[in-house]
């Protein structure tokens, strides 16, 4: 069928069965947008500024494990956006962002807008197009959501000049992708797989070390049945949370610079380590000579560049996490529960010695109190995004996360900005659970101007602003590895937040105590419309434990011990 | 990098298609790997086009350099050879005023010959390991070259 670029771009959308787009519109993508106004096959969800449309989509495709969707302008349309997509390649996010361009003859003459948009997004995409030929598009776009959902995820951009998107040309979708070049190993070698599960027979004290890869595989519940059938305890990174259900004997917690103290110590003391789509981030390993110094390494990945990058698997298995899991459920013979019995009281051991706690001991609210509050009024009912700092990590030790998908904030870049945009992308993928967005009075002014788009498509993002007055985490690493020389960290000028969310039209609070919160939670929850409710906490919590950066697993920072009342 | 830096060759094998060998330089570029040297040309009679890089660093980050080249997308194939014939081309500009015989000479030694005269210069080319090109670029130091292009190597494994 004849047709223009534009009106491919609609076509290809429905067929990938996309119901939702974020985007901008702009000079360059006007002929697309045209077409939008035109169909009735998706919605179309106006963010306030391009990197927040990234996130949006990002947020969607965390919380569906689906191909987010943004449409931007080129020029300033799309720098706005690089740091979504850098946000999206770092965390493995599958994306396909569209983006409009100068029209060809234009190109390489400093145009109204231009900008050499794949040379930017090169190094922070999986794979970029610029599309010069209509007649190219409709297996450049089948390409794309091929490339962003298949392997190891991640952002593809597709920059179409605006001659292009007003081209007429053949459309047909009906066509199988092949790449030649690109084939991702899924199945891992059974020999390796026999392998490992004979050395986890062996071992004395294994851990499961469980990674983001295994949401991105949608592997939940084979790594459920895999941990309970071995009965080996696990440790989840940041990236992992609500893999294994909180109140999971077997999760002994979060491990890494804010891990738990029994996570590191039994990442420290295990002799076999069983890695799970992770990636050894640094926030995880702390000094990479010391980090589970004594053991030996499973390591699946789908990724073969994760593998022994920067430490060395004795068992590596590239592989799709689910479909290597399923494997090794079929290897279980010699491997007893029974036997890990000693190993999993040390661990008990370690928790009751510290365990990952926090004073009540101030005027104020402490921060912590308020992340655990929330799990207990709304739990499972509610998915969870946060922005970047102490209330991010605060809200990884202290929810109790219950699924995969549950929790949504940028790990690998660590990006302020991102909470309140991926809520909006997280409640259009998930409308039955409350939105909650878990943010600090930092983070939030960076993508304030969401409100609006939250008001204007009545998307219910309920923001929790856990105010200190303070930049808190370079705060904290002021107060710790600085002397206390707090530069630039004081927040103490501030908006009216309450009246700022009113004046988009949403609703407010400020909160100071306990039963005030509570009542501000469930009017805001109940009320179903976008709320600020800013919390009111102590100054100076620090989050705790602490590795400090560049240190030993087993060498944490730990909260000061206090007499229980 | 405490680890032994090492000089590598390494093949790759892409599909011939606009900012491709961006990709590969800006993947160098990116994580601070060097490339000593790099050739492209197409390879007859398909969609492919054969890099051959050279670059230098410990065995692991050659693993990292070799698996991150083949995480790109329009990368077929990478070789990390070991066991390879290796040459380069070298081309080199003399005075007309320099010994002739002797550049001819020097140049048969190392795979070579004169290869234009013309009213004011010499021109030589030699094709060789690039060990002994440069051995040749040493020797060929007191005829006063004006100007030397290398090609950088090309390599096929045994």
């Amino acid at each position: 069928m004849q047709m223009s670029g534009a009106q491919m771009v609609i076509e290809a959308l429905i067929a990938e069965g996309v119901d939702t787009v974020f985007g901008y519109p702009g000079g360059a993508i006007m002929n697309v947008y045209d077409e939008i106004y035109k169909q009735n096959g998706f919605q179309h969800i106006l963010n306030r500024h391009e990197q927040a449309s990234i996130h949006a989509a990002e947020g969607y495709a965390k919380a569906s494990g689906k191909v987010g969707v943004a449409m931007i302008t080129s020029g300033p349309g799309f720098t706005n956006a690089v740091t979504g997509l850098a946000d999206a390649y770092m965390d493995s996010v599958p994306l396909v962002v569209i983006s409009g361009q100068v029209p060809m003859s234009l190109i390489g003459t400093d145009g109204f807008q231009e900008i050499d948009a794949i040379g930017i997004s090169r190094p922070c995409t999986k794979h970029n197009y610029l599309v010069t030929d209509a007649n190219d598009l409709p297996r450049i776009l089948k390409e794309a959501f091929y490339i962003a959902s298949s392997g190891r995820p991640g952002p593809v951009h597709v920059d179409i000049p605006k001659d292009v998107t007003a081209q007429i040309a053949e459309f047909s979708y009906d066509f199988k992708v092949e790449l030649e070049t690109y084939k991702p190993h899924v199945k891992g070698n059974p020999r390796q797989i026999k392998k490992a599960m004979d050395a986890i027979a062996k071992a004395s004290r294994p851990l499961f070390y469980l990674g983001g890869g295994i949401i991105n595989a949608n592997a939940g519940e084979e790594v459920r049945e895999l941990v309970h059938k071995t009965g080996i305890p696990a440790v989840e990174t940041f990236m992992a949370r609500g893999v294994l259900d909180s109140k999971d004997e077997l999760l002994v917690g979060m491990l890494g610079m804010h891990g738990s103290y029994a996570s590191n110590m039994a990442m420290s003391e295990t002799d076999l380590v069983i890695g799970l789509g992770v990636r050894f981030d640094d926030r995880v390993t702390g000094k990479l000579s010391e980090f589970a110094k004594n053991a030996d390494v499973i390591h699946v990945d789908i990724d073969p560049a994760s593998i022994s990058k920067l430490v060395n698997a004795d068992y590596p298995i590239v592989g799709d996490v689910k479909v290597v899991t399923q494997e090794m459920l079929h290897c279980l013979d010699g491997i007893d529960a029974a036997n890990y019995e000693p190993w999993r009281d040390t661990i008990n051991n370690f928790n009751d010695l510290h365990p990952l706690t926090f004073h009540e001991d101030s005027e104020r609210l402490k921060p912590q109190w308020v992340i655990k509050r929330v799990g207990e009024l709304l739990g499972d009912d509610a998915n969870i995004s946060t922005d970047v700092g102490q209330h991010q990590m605060w809200a990884a030790q202290f929810y109790p996360f219950s699924r995969s998908r549950q929790f949504i904030s940028s790990g690998g870049l660590g990006t302020m900005g991102f909470g309140f945009p991926a809520a909006i992308g997280v409640k259009a993928a998930s409308p039955d659970k409350v939105s909650i967005n878990f943010t600090g009075d930092g983070s939030i002014l960076m993508n304030v101007q969401e409100l609006m788009t939250a008001v204007e498509k009545k998307i219910p993002v309920v923001n929790i602003i856990l105010n200190n007055n303070f930049l808190g985490m370079v705060r904290q690493w002021q107060t710790l590895f600085y002397d206390k020389r707090h530069s630039e960290t004081d927040l103490s000028v501030q908006p009216d937040f309450v009246k700022l969310s009113e004046a988009f039209g949403g609703i407010g609070y400020r909160v100071k105590t306990k039963e005030e919160f509570d009542a501000a939670l469930k009017d805001a929850v109940e009320k179903n419309v976008v709320a600020f409710i800013e919390v009111i906490v102590e100054r100076f919590e620090n989050v705790m434990p602490m590795v400090p950066a560049g240190g030993s697993l087993f060498n944490m920072m730990l909260l000061e011990k206090k007499e229980t009342k | 990098m405490t680890e032994n830096s090492e000089r590598r060759v390494v093949s790759v094998i892409v599909i011939n298609e606009a900012s491709v060998l961006s990709r590969i330089t800006n993947l160098f570029s990116g994580r601070g790997y060097n490339i000593t040297s790099l050739t492209v040309a197409p390879i007859p009679d398909t969609k492919y086009s054969r890099l051959t890089i050279v670059t230098a660093g410990s065995v692991r980050v050659i693993e990292q350099i070799t698996k991150q080249l083949h995480k790109l997308i329009p990368v077929l194939r990478v070789y990390e050879h070991a066991d390879i014939v290796e040459k380069e081309m070298a081309l080199v500009k003399f005075p007309i005023t320099e010994n002739i015989t002797d550049i001819d000479t020097l140049c048969q030694a190392y795979n070579g010959k004169i290869v234009n005269v013309g009213e004011s210069v010499i021109i030589a080319m030699v094709a060789d390991e690039p060990k002994r090109v440069e051995n040749f670029l040493k020797a060929i130091k007191r005829y006063n070259p004006k100007e030397i292009v290398r090609s950088g190597a090309v390599a096929l494994e045994r």
